[in-house]
C-alpha cells in the first residue's frame, strides 16, 4: 500500500460471509501440560465447529505433543478459532494445512459380519485396496486399511452393503513434504 | 517432615511476596486453611471480603486503578464457583488477575468428596491460563507463570487451584525468576512491525476525516500521551469506548466522548462521517458499532492492537498493527504529518454544539444532574466505579475522564455488583485518591454486604446510589421496545439505604431536592473519616440519550424519545 493511493478500503468491511462447510486439516504442536487438550477443544466447541478427527501423539521432542486435528465448518471462524488455539499458552504453534499438498496417512479398521459366500468379493474388494485381513472368523472378517481418508471414505462406500457391522479410524495424520514445519 | 522446609502454603506466600503483593481480596474455608495459615505470618495484608464475588471485584478494581495484578483467595467448592463472575468480568476486560482456590486432596479428586469442584473444568473458558497443582514442588514455578501470564500481553486472570495436601506438604523447589520460566508456547507482541507502521501513517496522511478510536488497550499500555500527541499532530478528534475512557483526555477539544450505544450524538456522528478510523486498542464490539456492515463501510480502517486474534474478528481492516499500543503511536508519531482536517474539525465542532447532552431541568430529581453535579466536584480527579446499568451510561457521558485508570467499569460482561467492590479494591490500592462508586440500586444490593468490607478498613469511599426503585435499563427497553409492559423491573420493596447504611455504622446522606445536590456531593467528598453512602432518590422513570438501538446502524441514533413505536432491536441485547 503506498502513500499515493486513494483513500479508499482496501480489503475493509465485514469478514466474508460464512462459505458452506469445508473440510480442514490443522497441526498443533503443543506443550505436554495437564488440560492442554481440553483448552483446545473447547476452542471449537464455543464456536459451534465439529471436530472430525484428533489424532494427539508424542512430538519429536520430549514433553511436546503432536494434535493433527480435521474439523468441518465455515472459513472464517476456523481463521478465529486457529488465532485463539495459537493464543493458549500450551500451544507453540496451530497451523492449517488444509489444501496444501501434504503426506496424510489413516489407518481403519472393519468388521464385516459376512457368511463364507460373501466372502471371494469381500476379498476381490480388499485386494483391489490393498487392505490386509486381519482376522478370520466363521461368521466375520476384520480388514484393516491404511492410506488415505479418502481412499478410506471409498472402501467403507462399497464395504457398507456387506453388514459393516463396526468400523474404527484412527484419524488422520499428515506432516509437510521437505522442510517445512508441520 | 523436615522443620527447616517451609510447607506449600508458606512457599506461595514467599512467592506473592516476591511478586510485591500487597492485598489478597479473599474468604477462608477448610481447603484453602494451610494459605490463610501461612498469611498470618506475611506482612501482605488480608483483607477479608463478604462474598467471594466481591473479593474478585475487589482485586479487579484494585488491578485496574493501580495497573498491578490482583490477588483472590478463596476455599474449593462454592467458594471457588462464587469467583466466577469475577472471573469473566475480568476476562472480558483484559484484567490481570491471579485467583488461588483451595481444592480436596489430590487423592480424593474425582471422588465427589466434600466441597470438591472441578475447578479448572468449570473456569476453561473464563481465564487466560489456569493451573491444579498436584505436587508441592510445583508451586513456586506456577506461581511466577501466573504473575507473568497474567500481567504481561493482554493482561487476564490466571487461577491457580490448590489441594490442601498440596499446600500442606513441603516445598523443596527453588524460586524461579522471569529469565528461567518455560513458556515455549506464550508470546509477548512487542513493538509493531515498521512496515505496518509506515502504511498507516501513509493512510492518515492522506484521510480528510480521519477519527481516532480508542479502547482499554489504550488504557492497559498507558498510551494516552502519544494519542493526544498524536491527535494533535494529525488534527484528528478522538472518541473513546466505555473501557477507553481516561487514556486520553475528555475535556480536551478534540475529544468528542464516548461513541456506541450511548454514546454522545457528536462523537458517533464523526465516527459515521469518518473516511478513516483508527482503532487504539478498541475491538468493534457490538455496543460500538451497532449494525456491522453499515459501520464505517467507507472508511479506512487501522486497527492496533496486542492481541493477533483481534485482527479480523469483527471486521478486516486495511492495516492491523499488532503490538503494544503506547510503542506503536510513538513509533508513528514521527511518520505522521499535519493533516488539513481544519473543515472536519469544524463539522465535528458544529455537531458538538448542535447535538449536546442534555436533561430536563424540572420535574424532580434526576440522575444526569447529579452526575453533572459529581463531574463538577470531581473534575476528573476522583476515581470512578460504576456499577451496570443507566447510571453507568450517564455516569460515562457526564463524568468525563482526564486520567488513566480513574474510571473503573465493567464493559464487556456488564456485571451488576462490580461497582462497590472495585471502588473498594480501587481505594486500598490508591489509599490518596477520592473513590466514589456510582451505583443503582439493583446492583448495588448485588454485593451491598461490602459495605462491612469498607467499614472495617474505614476506607474513605464514597458510594452513590442512584435510587430509582427500578432496575432501570430493562425498564427503558421494555418502555421503548416492548409497549410499556413491565417485566421483572420493579424494584419496589428496596430497602431505606441511608438506614441501612447506618446499621453498618456508616455515614449517610440522602438527596431528594436538585437544590441539595452540590451540597451534599461536596460534604461526601470531603468527607475522609471512613465510608459514606449517598442515596440519590431520583425520578422513577427516565431513558439513556442518545441511543442506537441494538443492531441498528449509528445513522439510526435516537436522541430523544421517539414518537412512534420502535420494533424490537435486532443486535443481541
Ligand atoms: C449480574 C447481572 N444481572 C442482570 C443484568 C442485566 N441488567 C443490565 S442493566 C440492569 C438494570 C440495572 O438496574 P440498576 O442497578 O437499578 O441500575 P439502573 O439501570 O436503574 O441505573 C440489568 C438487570 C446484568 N447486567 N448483570
Amino acid at each position: 500500500m503506498s502513500a499515493a493511493q486513494p483513500l479508499t478500503s482496501t480489503g475493509a468491511g465485514l469478514a466474508p460471509a460464512p462459505a458452506l462447510s469445508h473440510m480442514h486439516t490443522l497441526s498443533l504442536f503443543v506443550h505436554d501440560r495437564p488440560g492442554v487438550l481440553v483448552r483446545v477443544a473447547i476452542v471449537f466447541a464455543r464456536r459451534g465447529y465439529n471436530i472430525e478427527s484428533l489424532v494427539v501423539s508424542p512430538a519429536a521432542r520430549a514433553g511436546f505433543s503432536r494434535m493433527t486435528i480435521t474439523c468441518s465448518g465455515d472459513p472464517t471462524t476456523l481463521e478465529q478459532i486457529i488465532k485463539q488455539l495459537a493464543k493458549l499458552v500450551d500451544v507453540v504453534h496451530a497451523i492449517d494445512h488444509t489444501g496444501q499438498e501434504v503426506i496424510e496417512s489413516e489407518i481403519a479398521l472393519m468388521k464385516l459380519e459376512c457368511g463364507i459366500d460373501e466372502r471371494t468379493q469381500i476379498l476381490q474388494i480388499a485386494d483391489q485396496f490393498k487392505c490386509r485381513v486381519v482376522d478370520y472368523g466363521p461368521e466375520s472378517l476384520v480388514i484393516r486399511s491404511y492410506g488415505s481418508s479418502e481412499k478410506i471414505d471409498a472402501l467403507i462406500l462399497l464395504l457398507e452393503p456387506y453388514r459393516l457391522t463396526e468400523l474404527v479410524r484412527s484419524g488422520k495424520v499428515i506432516m509437510t513434504r521437505g522442510i517445512e514445519t508441520t | 517432615m523436615d522443620i527447616n522446609l517451609p510447607t506449600g502454603a508458606e512457599k506461595l506466600i514467599q512467592c506473592l511476596e516476591r511478586e510485591g503483593v500487597e492485598y489478597i481480596f479473599g474468604y477462608s474455608g477448610g481447603a484453602a486453611m494451610p494459605i490463610f495459615d501461612a498469611l498470618v505470618d506475611s506482612r501482605i495484608k488480608l483483607v477479608l471480603t463478604r462474598h467471594e464475588q466481591g473479593a474478585t471485584h475487589m482485586a479487579d478494581g484494585y488491578a485496574r486503578a493501580t495497573g498491578k495484578p490482583g490477588v483472590v483467595l478463596v476455599t474449593s467448592g462454592p467458594g471457588a464457583t462464587n469467583t466466577i463472575t469475577g472471573l469473566l468480568t475480568g476476562h472480558m476486560d483484559s484484567v490481570p488477575l491471579v485467583v488461588l482456590c483451595g481444592q480436596q486432596i489430590v487423592s480424593l479428586l474425582g471422588t465427589d468428596a466434600f466441597q470438591e469442584a472441578d475447578v479448572t473444568g468449570l473456569t476453561y473458558p473464563v481465564v487466560k491460563h489456569s493451573y491444579l497443582v498436584k505436587d508441592s514442588g510445583d508451586i513456586p514455578r506456577v506461581a511466577k507463570e501466573a504473575f507473568y501470564i497474567a500481567t504481561t500481553g493482554r493482561p487476564g486472570p490466571v487461577l491457580i487451584d490448590l489441594p490442601k495436601d498440596v499446600t500442606q506438604g513441603e516445598c523443596n523447589a527453588p524460586f524461579i525468576d522471569e529469565d528461567d520460566l518455560d513458556l515455549p508456547g506464550y508470546t509477548i507482541p512487542g513493538r509493531a512491525d515498521p512496515a505496518r507502521i509506515e502504511e498507516a501513517a501513509a493512510l492518515l496522511k492522506s484521510a480528510k476525516r480521519p477519527v481516532l478510536y480508542v479502547g482499554n488497550g489504550a488504557v492497559i499500555a498507558g498510551a494516552g500521551k502519544s494519542i493526544m500527541n498524536l491527535a494533535e499532530k494529525v488534527r484528528t478528534p478522538i472518541v473513546n469506548t466505555l473501557l477507553g475512557k481516561g487514556a486520553a483526555d475528555e475535556t480536551h477539544p478534540l475529544h468528542l466522548g464516548m461513541l456506541g450505544m450511548h454514546g454522545t450524538a457528536y462523537a458517533n456522528k464523526a465516527v459515521d462521517g469518518c473516511d478513516l478510523i483508527m482503532s487504539i486498542g478498541a475491538r468493534w464490539d457490538d455496543r460500538i458499532t451497532g449494525k456491522l456492515d453499515e459501520f464505517c463501510s467507507n472508511a479506512v480502517k487501522i486497527h492496533v492492537d496486542i492481541d493477533p486474534a483481534e485482527n479480523n474478528k469483527i471486521l478486516q481492516p486495511d492495516v492491523f498493527i499488532e503490538g503494544d499500543a503506547r510503542l506503536a503511536i510513538e513509533d508513528l508519531l514521527p511518520l505522521v504529518e499535519t493533516g488539513d482536517t481544519s473543515q472536519w474539525l469544524d463539522q465535528c465542532a458544529a455537531w458538538r454544539k448542535q447535538y449536546p447532552l442534555r436533561y430536563p431541568k424540572q420535574g424532580g430529581l434526576r440522575a444526569q444532574h447529579v452526575l453533572d453535579r459529581l463531574h463538577g466536584i470531581t473534575q476528573g480527579h476522583a476515581v470512578l466505579a460504576t456499577d451496570v446499568g443507566q447510571h453507568q451510561m450517564w455516569a460515562a457521558q457526564f463524568c468525563l475522564s482526564t486520567n488513566n485508570r480513574h474510571w473503573l467499569s465493567s464493559g464487556g460482561a456488564g456485571t451488576m455488583g462490580y461497582g462497590l467492590p472495585a471502588a473498594i479494591g480501587a481505594q486500598f490500592g490508591c489509599p490518596d485518591k477520592k473513590v466514589w462508586t456510582i451505583c443503582g440500586d439493583g446492583g448495588f444490593q448485588m454485593t451491598q454486604a461490602e459495605l462491612a468490607t469498607a467499614q472495617i478498613h474505614r476506607l474513605p469511599i464514597k458510594c452513590l446510589i442512584i435510587n430509582n426503585n427500578f432496575l432501570g435499563m430493562v425498564r427503558q427497553w421494555q418502555e421503548m421496545f416492548f409497549e410499556n409492559r413491565y417485566s421483572g423491573v420493579d424494584l419496589e420493596g428496596n430497602p431505606d439505604f441511608v438506614k441501612l447504611a447506618q446499621a453498618y455504622g456508616i455515614k449517610a446522606f440522602r438527596i431528594r431536592r436538585p437544590a441539595d445536590v452540590d451540597r451534599i456531593l461536596e460534604e461526601a467528598q470531603d468527607y475522609d473519616e471512613g465510608p459514606c453512602v449517598v442515596v440519590a432518590e431520583v425520578v422513577k422513570e427516565d431513558n439513556v440519550f442518545p441511543m442506537i438501538p441494538a443492531g441498528a446502524p449509528l445513522s439510526g441514533m435516537l436522541t430523544e424519545k421517539p414518537k412512534t413505536k420502535l420494533a424490537k432491536p435486532t443486535g443481541s441485547t
